[in-house]
Order: C-alpha cells, then structure tokens, then sequence
C-alpha cells in the first residue's frame, strides 16, 4: 500500500510538471504582455528595458529553466499585474475556490447518494422514471443558463438570496447548487446503475437468507458495495469542481481563482496564470491521492492487490 | 410430524413476454429429523422451489402461482415478509452452490458470520464475535479469531463453503436447506464438506434438504431421496429402496450413469440421451417421455401422477406408466 501510494504520487508530481509546462508553452503563444503593461505610445526601448525586467527577453528554453526551478521553491515571479508575488495572489483567492468546491461537493455527494438511492430501491416505479430524468436534465443543462435561471428565480423574482458576491453563508448557496447540480446528477445515475448491479449478485441473496432487516441489507450489502466507483467518481469530478468553476464564479462574481485565471490570461499575466494551474493541478493531485487512500478502505482486494 | 409440508406449490417465470411454469404442482414433506436428498439435472427446478419456499425467489421475472408451503405449522407463502424474515437464518437455514460469490467481498468474515447472531439471538457485537470463533472452530477452521477479521478472498473456496455453512447453522436452525453446496467444489473438498454436513446435522440434530445433480452425494448423506425432473417429482422414497429398485426410467438413468460400484448390479451403463425438455413449451404427457426408452404411447399423451410403488416398501412412490422393473427383467 505505502508502495503504491509513492508510485501514485510520482504519477502526480509528473502529471503536474506536464500540466504546468503546456501552460507555461501556451501562454508564451499567447503574445507580448509588454505591450499591454505599458501605456499606449511607449518607446522600443520602454518596451525592450520591460522584456528585460521580465526575463522576457532571454531564449525561451532559459525562461523555462528559471521558470521550472522557481515553481519549485513556489515563486512563479511577481504578477504583471498586481506586482504582487503570483503565488500570493492566487493563494489569496484559495478560500472563495475551496469554499464554492467544498460545498458544491457536499451537495453533489449528498443529494447525488440519496437520489441515486432512490432510483435504485424504487426501480421501475415513477421514483426512478423522475430521478433519472432530472438526472439527465443536471448533466446535460450549461452551468452559465442554471446559474442565471437561479438567480431569477431565488434572487430577482423570490428576493431570497444574494445575486452574487462573496459575503456570507448565504451567499455560497446559489453558486454551491449551480456547480452541484453536474455532480448531483453524476453521482446519481453512476450509483443507481451500481447498486442495480450489486443487488442482482449472490452475497445479496445471502444477506436475505440470513433475515438481516432490509436496511442492514441495504447499508452494509449493497450500498456498501457500490461507493467504490462513487469515490472514483468524486476523484474526477473534484478537477472539475476545482477547475471548471470559471463560469460559476464568472456568473456569481464570485472571487475564485478559476476567474482569476481566467482575467490573467485576458491580462497576459503570465505568473498568475502558472501559479494558479499549478496549485490547481496539486490539489487535483491531492485528492486523488485521497481517492486512491480510501478505494483500498473501500475494497480489501485492493487493498491486498497493492 | 411434518416439519415442512409442501402441498400444490406452483412457480413460473416471465420471459420475453412468455410464461413458464417452471413448478407445475408440487407436494412433498419433510419429516422432522429427515434429510431428504433432491435430485435432479440442471434446471429441474431445484433451486427455484427452495427460494420459492423462502421468498428469495426474484419477483419478476418468477411469480409463485400458489400452494402452501407448511414449515412447523405455520404456512411460509402466506405469512407476511417480516414473519418469513425472522425466520430465514433462524430457524431456518440455506447454504448456496457457489461460495466464491455468496459472500459480501467487502466485509469481514466475521461480521458476515456474526450478523444473524446479533439479528435473531440479539447477541452484542462482541458476544456475535465470540461465538463466530467457535463456529469456525465447530466447521473445522482453526485460528478463528484470527481468520474473523480475515476477508473472503484470503479463503478458498472450500473454506468459504464452510463459513457459509457456519453461518448457516450459527442460529442452530432446525432446517438446513443447502442447494448444491459440494457442486463447485474440488471433490476432494466435496468429501470433506459431506462428512462435515453430515457431522453436524447429527450434533445439532438438524432436519435437512440437501438439494444435487449427483446420485452419489445423496447415497452418502440421504434418508430419502426424491428425484425431480421438469419442476414435478418423478420417484421418490427411502435411498436403499430406490437405489435397489429404481421404478422411472429417469432415476434408472441417472443411477447408470454413475461410476462403477456405485451403480446397482446387472445394470448397463448408458448417458441419458438428449437434453432436459422446454418449460417454455411444455408437451403433454410425461415430460421424460422424449428421452425415454421405455416410453409408451400413453407417456406421450398423459402426465403420470405420483402413486405409490406395489413393493412393499413404506413412501416408495414413482410417476410412471410403464412397469421398469417388468421392462428390465
Ligand atoms: N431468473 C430466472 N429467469 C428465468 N427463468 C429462470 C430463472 N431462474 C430459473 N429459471 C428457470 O427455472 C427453471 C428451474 O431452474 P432451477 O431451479 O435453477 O434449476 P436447478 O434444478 O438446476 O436448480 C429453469 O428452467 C430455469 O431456466
Ligand atoms: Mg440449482
């Protein structure tokens, strides 16, 4: 297990490195932030003294090199923009991004375990037939139209809660449900489809034979057996929820460091840009490995194999 | 007294829009202290009346069309599910023919023994735990306590039949309905879970239907033996008298295609040509009488009831038109 845990984090630590390099490629492609630092009608040699502030003038496999080796130590050079280090900048923004994922999780799990729940002890009944359905319409329905829909609704026309914003409690739940609703949805249909599997398999009918009350049936004999694609799932869909927050944060104003990337790209802010994928990117590494941890709780054969 | 008094019992599956009736009408007893071997090829209907019996069977697609199914007075389809519930694992126990999937993969070993003990004994965790050592320790798995937090895979699969086994008799059941237990294992293995069955059935003085395809096992472990074919039974009574005097052409069958020296003397050995017949179109007549040599015109036409042998012989009963033992001489 300890084993298999290193090897994992070597797969981590070279898919981070893989990630920040496309960045780091692409956001060279991207064109001059000289240009746009400087105000309109500056000199060539305002420009050039600029590149060379910013190591921009140097070859691009020096720039790399320096680039890789202050990703190490976790200085990604100061931003263009704020003139501020890049990674305190993102890391600024880490609580609003952690927040909105964490409880865009929660929901995902929760209302997605119940509803997959449902589907599965009520198959072939309306339960199941609505479950789905609602299911299909939370996977396949753009985030930016939910989120607008909501805010009609629960903001504009009911008054209930804050358009957007970062202040409060109150004001994570209309965004914490938009970016839920995909995960919701995943969870659900992925567990129903599970469960249905596992309650066909003979150490079911075991757990019948031995009069076990149908709820011990369900908790320990089926619902136990089929977390382990859900936590597979969570891994997955946590890259998603950490990363693809863009809209969600753009929709709510919310100050995430999705939409920090996202303004950094449009400013060719360079830093911010690799410093939030990075940090994104080890996160993403994190909680697989969290996965990985808890799929061999999840399943002693696992466990064994490792 | 009867323990279990099967009277009309009557299952059927939906299939493809089909119907089945897979038991067309079955009436049989057990007597309290009795182990009755059923027999029967594959898709007999073996397994499916004993789910039947303890509403396990999957419905849909099957449906019990109707019967009664008596165990100690009281009628197992007509009593309702949280009545059955007490009793399956309690009094009731069921052993299935594939211990490499009848055990939860994720749980451990112990647990999986100790769960009726907490549900039907109201025993404690610990207590359940405790006992479940000397229930490995009662179907011959030493180290117990060790092995109960042990998962399925680190068990053979011979070992795993016995944790089903101790499972199955940890409530001390006063019926033990095991479906083929020996049939996916080695027969080495086969060997030992018989004589441990057989050991236990005497100490705990358990009443047992022990349900194979092989006339053998039912030689070693049987009272009685009941040989089923096509959902109905076609022979049924004590294991010497049949097996010294089969009256179907089906146990004569089955008996000749056993190895040498189990066979009964003068008989010839000859497979059972063709294949068990259709339940989703059934004929008239003996269901046998297509595979059947000794077949007479009327087995064609007419289902032969279940009467009773004129050799003397207490519940030596056969479903047949033909007189075999006429037929052999
Ligand atoms: N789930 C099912 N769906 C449809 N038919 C079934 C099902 N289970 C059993 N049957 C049918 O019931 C008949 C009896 O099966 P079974 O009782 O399992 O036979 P066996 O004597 O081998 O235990 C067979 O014809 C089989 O095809
Ligand atoms: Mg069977």
């Amino acid at each position: 297990m300890g084993r298999f845990l290193l090897s994992r984090l070597g797969d981590g630590i070279v898919a981070i490195w893989g990630v920040v390099t496309i960045v780091f490629v692409v956001s060279r492609l991207l064109g001059d932030p000289a240009i746009l630092l400087l105000p309109v009608g500056a000199t060539e040699e305002q420009l050039q003294a600029l590149r060379a502030g910013l190591g921009l003038d140097r070859p691009i496999w020096e720039q790399y090199v320096t680039f890789l080796g202050g990703a190490l130590r976790g200085d990604f050079g100061q931003s263009f923009q704020f003139m501020r280090p890049a990674l305190s900048v993102v890391l600024e923004r880490m609580p609003a991004t952690m927040a909105l994922a964490g409880s865009a999780l929660l929901v995902g799990v929760v209302l997605g375990c119940v509803a997959g729940s449902m589907a599965a002890l009520f198959r072939g009944t309306i339960v199941e037939g609505v479950v789905m359905l609602l299911a299909l319409l939370g996977q396949a329905t753009p985030v930016f139209w939910l989120g607008l829909l909501l805010i009609l609704l629960f903001a504009v026309d009911l008054g209930l809660l804050p358009t957007g914003g970062y202040d409060g409690p109150m004001s994570l739940v209309l965004p914490a449900l938009t970016l839920g609703t995909f995960t919701t949805a995943s969870i659900a249909r992925l567990l129903r489809s599970g469960m249905l599997d596992v309650m066909k398999d003979d150490h079911v009918r075991t757990a019948r034979a031995k009069g076990l009350l149908p709820g011990t049936v369900f908790l320990w004999h089926i619902a136990r057996n089929s977390l382990i694609p859900v936590v597979t799932m969570v891994g997955i869909l946590a890259g998603e929820l950490l990363g693809g927050s863009v809209v969600t944060e753009t929709v709510f104003s919310w100050p995430g460091v999705g939409r920090l990337i996202v303004q950094a790209m449009e400013a060719k802010d360079f830093p911010v840009v690799q410093a939030g994928v990075m940090v994104i990117a080890t996160i993403f590494v994190v909680i697989n490995l969290f996965v990985d941890l808890l799929y061999g709780l999840l399943d002693p054969r696992i466990r064994a194999r490792r | 007294m009867a323990l279990l008094a099967i009277e009309g019992l009557s299952v059927g599956f939906a299939r493809e829009g089909r119907f089945a009736r897979v038991i067309p009408d079955l009436t049989y007893s057990v007597e309290a202290g009795e182990t009755l071997g059923i027999v029967g090829e594959s898709g007999s209907g073996k397994s499916v009346h004993a789910l039947a019996l303890l509403g396990l069977l999957p419905q849909p697609p099957g449906r019990i069309l109707g019967g009664r199914a008596v165990f100690d007075g009281h009628d197992l389809l007509a009593m309702p599910e949280a009545r059955l519930r007490d009793l399956r694992g309690g009094r009731i126990g069921m052993i299935f023919q594939d211990p490499m999937t009848a055990l939860n993969p994720v749980l451990t070993i112990g647990r999986q023994i100790a769960e009726p003990l907490i549900r039907h004994k109201a025993m404690s965790m610990r207590q359940a735990l405790d006992r479940a050592t000397d229930l490995l320790a009662l179907v011959g798995i030493r180290d117990g306590a060790r092995r109960l937090s042990q998962y399925p895979h680190e068990f053979s699969g011979g070992m795993r039949q016995r944790v089903m086994i101790a499972i199955a008799i940890s409530c001390e059941p006063a019926l033990l309905i095991a479906d083929e237990p020996t049939t996916a294992l080695d027969v080495t293995v086969q060997g030992q879970i018989l004589d441990l069955m057989a050991e236990l059935r005497d100490r705990l003085r358990m009443t047992m239907v022990w349900i194979t395809h092989d006339m053998g096992v039912v030689a070693g472990i049987a009272d009685t033996i009941q040989v089923m074919y096509a959902g109905r039974i076609m022979e049924r009574g004590p294991v010497n008298a049949v097996f010294a005097s089969p009256r179907s052409a089906y146990t004569y069958g089955l008996l000749q295609s056993l190895p040498h020296g189990a066979r009964p003397p003068g008989g010839r050995l000859m497979q059972i040509p063709g294949a068990p017949p259709d339940m989703f179109a059934p004929t008239p007549g003996d269901p046998f009488a297509p595979r059947n040599p000794f077949a007479t015109p009327r087995c064609h036409r007419e289902a032969p009831p279940l009467r009773a042998v004129e050799d003397s012989v207490a519940g030596h009963m056969v479903a047949a038109w033909y007189d075999l033992p006429r037929l052999l001489a």
